[in-house]
């Protein structure tokens, strides 16, 4: 599991090595020069907390690994350390995520440029310990922007990224990638130089000051209503300052593209957009997917285009701010479209499937819908069960019938 | 003009009084000292401030006589349980409003 065989890669000053999703999470807390690391074990994140304190304990990263007793305090520590203005970074899993639930509010209302990678896994009941997405999906509406990898390069790249969104627009930014299918699985890693890291993404600059000589309080109880302070200026209610991070999120989309672009200036990987497209150009089936799941729809895509079928992939990069009008743009086209969901909200329907749809409300959009659960406490889902799920959707088509009331289930039951 | 001026994007405020806002709005019912019965004042000598140390909003005045800015003081009793004379009533709002 060690980091093991260096090969440099001539034109840059990089090299690659092989991974697994966890160790390229920490080489990328590494890289963007993390100064306060806050965590708690747990599987299948674990890996991250231990390789980001064995950098510290060998002098490898300058920063305070702060060993908490839980991830509700992990992210305490976070949010204290970001608010004296220490660039700061946290990990969890499933119930960990759950457990921090509290502080991502406070982390988001406080617009603290947090960075945490979540390590997805199903959560109980019963106990499992294998992937899903329905741990990062629940926190969906805590303000966090939420930034989903299909393989261990994008882990490592988004991690960068994500210091230089947040900090730019002081949203947290949640880097989720999938539990075991990417985080326990090596693949090569182009792991840039630290110059170069530096050159892309400058020191943390707080919009937080806690100095003696200029006493500020921050979140004191705030009411309802505007209110004037101490020194005569009308303050925000408790309800402007949820407006500004829904704003903040909205305006979010044009840094994250511009960011993405400039990585890949630098690194010669382009994240310029919000979603990942595999053939759409004559695609007149899509199917959409989040994660390292977007990565086998391609491979359904290969097979259903061997059998005629103009199939392609749309692969959900940024879940939150959700990119509304790009997405309709790309999916003009399709008359069918297939959202698989590792994720469900109970007695409705997948997450990204209910986004897609609300979408194309009022674009014009004629396409008919079907959305899957699959891959639920890490079952297996294999190419073949995606094409088979799309060949079904195709057939039980009827004239005019866009939209079902509920999903199917990739199940045995 | 709306409240965008301020500049803040979080909570926040600097040091003074009233940056709650006028907390003596909430209170249902208001502390009345007597100082018959007041150690400071029956004394006439800087002692017990009990009162003055607990109230959570610093609103007691560690004065002889002790005085309450009710402005700012929320009724939240404090005061009163913690007076070991029992100088402290709250007395209902609705007495003075009439
Ligand atoms: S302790 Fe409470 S009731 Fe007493 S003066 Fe302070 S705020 Fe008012
Ligand atoms: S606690 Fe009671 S006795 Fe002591 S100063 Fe306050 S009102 Fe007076």
């Amino acid at each position: 599991m060690k980091r093991s065989s260096v090969l440099n890669v001539a034109d840059r000053n990089a090299s690659v090595q092989i991974l697994d999703g966890n160790h390229a999470a920490a080489e990328g807390a590494k890289l963007s020069r993390v100064q306060v690391v806050a965590a708690y074990p747990i599987t299948p994140q674990s890996p991250v907390t231990e390789t980001l304190s064995e950098f510290v304990e060998e002098g490898n990263l300058n920063a305070e690994y702060v060993a908490v007793e839980s991830e509700h305090s992990a992210l305490a520590v976070c949010t204290s350390a970001s608010i004296v203005g220490a660039r700061t970074f946290t990990a969890t899993s499933s119930h960990g995520l759950a457990y921090m639930h509290e502080m991502l509010h406070w982390v988001a209302g406080t617009r603290l440029p947090v960075v945490l990678a979540c390590v997805n896994r199903a959560i109980g009941a019963p106990w499992n310990v294998l992937n899903d997405q329905q741990d990062s999906i629940s926190q969906r509406d805590t303000g966090w922007i939420q930034i989903y990898a299909r393989n261990n390069q994008e882990i490592l790249d988004s991690v960068i990224q994500a210091y230089k969104i947040a900090e730019a627009v002081y949203v947290p930014v949640m880097v989720c990638y999938d539990g075991y299918i990417l985080s326990h699985t090596e693949m090569p890693v182009d792991i840039p130089s630290q110059e170069d890291v530096d050159r892309f993404l400058p020191p943390y600059k707080p919009h937080t000051t806690l100095d003696p000589a200029k006493p500020r309080n921050y979140n004191l109880v705030t009411l309802a209503n505007p209110r004037v302070n101490a020194e005569g200026v009308l303050c925000h209610g408790y309800m402007e300052i949820r407006y500004l991070l829904q704003e903040a999120l909205q305006n979010s989309r044009e840094t994250i593209a511009r960011v993405g672009q400039e990585f890949g200036e630098l690194f010669g990987r382009s994240y310029a957009k919000m979603f990942w497209e595999d053939r759409l150009d004559d695609a007149d089936i899509v199917i959409v997917a989040m994660g390292s799941l977007a990565m086998e729809a391609t491979v359904a895509a290969d097979m259903l285009r061997e059998e005629g079928h103009k199939a392609g992939v749309l692969g959900l990069r940024v879940f939150r701010p959700f990119p509304k009008s790009d997405l309709v743009k790309a999916l003009k086209k399709s008359r069918l479209i297939v959202v698989f969901d590792k994720n469900i909200s109970y007695g409705l329907e997948g997450a990204t499937c209910s986004e897609i749809k609300s979408a194309l409300y009022g674009s014009g959009a004629n396409a008919v819908v079907r959305n899957f659960i699959v891959g639920l406490g890490g079952r297996d889902v294999k190419a073949r069960e995606l094409a088979d799920a799309v060949k079904k959707s195709l057939s039980s088509m009827k004239e005019g019938v866009l939209n079902n009331e509920y999903p199917e289930w990739i199940c045995e039951i | 003009m709306g409240t965008r001026e301020c500049k803040h994007i979080c909570g926040e405020s600097s040091q003074g009084i009233g940056e709650a806002g006028r907390t003596g709005e909430w209170r249902s019912a208001r502390p009345v000292i007597d100082h018959d019965k007041c150690t400071p004042a029956r004394q006439n000598k800087p002692a017990c401030f009990l009162c003055w140390l607990y109230c959570p909003d610093a609103v007691i005045s560690k004065t002889i006589p002790v005085q309450i800015n009710l402005e700012y003081c929320k009724g939240c009793e404090i005061c009163a349980q913690v007076c070991p004379t029992h100088a402290i009533t709250m007395v209902n709002e609705e007495e003075f409003s009439s």
